[in-house]
């Protein structure tokens, strides 16, 4: 009730209607302790400006990187990060927990 | 995500009416179901049920996994009263996330100096709070002391809905609260809401303390299941 999304989703309907390739990243499920709870956003532009955030900042990264490619491609993606992933030494989840991420475009 | 769906859930949101994002994490489809469309869905137990939580959640139907994100209003905090408690309770509420607004018709108090950078309406309850928009998601508190504003706001506090009503004064203080707001015909269970003394038993004596207790008060409201909530206050 207290996060104050509406500016992260207002930020992704004006950077749109601007032209802007838009993606957006929200978590949708977390095993373990995570960061940030499911429901959590972030919003990322062609440009690479991002607005949010899906963990505590260990694995933001990665995911604007992935966006890029599903705002070229238009798909959708499903991104796992944890530290029983092999990608943790790169940008596992220092926590211990585990997160699924849904990169969407946006439009 | 759809722009038409994104318009729209932001349109409901800047209304401050809940709604719930449903997305096939497979095929990435997407559906927002407004509250108010919540009955005629047929996944209105779960819809509800999130909803109540304030909590996004994974659900399987049909053979479909689905990701329900709840959008749920941001929450407000009245304040009646801009006295000292107040001066240390905005900030902290707002701090925590809440929408503040304090009211007090007396401008001595309601001055901008006082309350730096937050909104105050110096007004009676009667002329403040109705464009205030109070409901369901806005917490409320009484702190004046005096009974000429206290009790009129309050009695609009029942009428809204508030999640949590809470109103400075002893047990004694309360009482007679009680039998003001039952004359001016609030029912037994209106009174029953208002949490007083207010704020969780910590001991607290200063303004800051005072404003601690109130907000650990408010936050157990929201966040705890019945139960547990009912043993925290």
């Amino acid at each position: 009730m207290l996060d104050r999304d509406e500016d992260i989703l207002k930020a992704a309907e004006d950077w749109q209607k601007a032209g802007h390739g838009v993606a957006l990243a929200t978590v949708v499920e977390t095993w373990g302790s995570a960061p940030r709870p499911a429901g959590s956003s972030l919003v990322i532009n062609d440009e690479g400006t991002f607005l949010g955030s899906v963990s505590g900042g260990c694995v933001e990264g990665a995911v604007v990187t992935e966006a890029m490619d599903v705002i070229q491609s238009g798909k959708p993606r499903m991104l796992e990060f944890g530290v029983a992933d092999e990608t943790a030494w790169n940008v596992g989840l220092s926590c211990g927990g585990t997160i699924r991420v849904f990169v969407e475009k946006v439009g | 995500m759809k722009l038409a769906i994104l318009h729209e859930l932001n349109a409901e949101r800047a209304a401050r009416r809940p709604a719930i994002l449903v997305t096939d994490t497979e095929s990435g489809e997407q559906r927002l179901v407004k509250a108010a469309d919540f009955a005629k869905d047929p996944l209105r137990t779960e819809l509800e049920k999130q909803l109540r939580m304030g909590k996004s959640a994974n659900v399987e139907a049909g053979g479909k996994k689905l990701f329900l994100n709840v959008y749920a209003p941001t929450a407000k905090l009245v304040i009646i009263g801009a006295v000292h408690i107040s001066q240390a309770l905005a900030p902290l509420a707002r701090s925590l996330g809440y929408d503040v607004t304090v009211v007090d018709p007396r401008t001595a108090f309601a001055s901008p100096e006082r309350f730096p950078d937050i909104p105050l309406v110096a007004e009676w309850p009667d002329t403040a709070l109705p464009p205030l928009n109070v409901d369901a998601y806005t917490a409320f508190v009484a702190v004046t002391h005096d009974p000429k504003i206290d009790d009129p706001a309050l009695l609009h506090a029942f009428e809204r809905g508030c999640f949590y009503i809470g109103a400075l004064g002893s047990r004694k203080t309360h009482a007679k609260r009680g039998d003001r707001l039952r004359a001016q015909g609030a029912k037994e269970s209106d009174i029953a809401r208002i949490h007083a003394p207010i704020g969780l038993a910590i001991g607290a004596v200063s303004p800051s303390e005072i404003a601690v207790s109130i907000m650990a008060e408010i936050t157990a409201v929201l966040r705890l299941p019945p139960k547990e909530k009912e043993e925290a206050a």
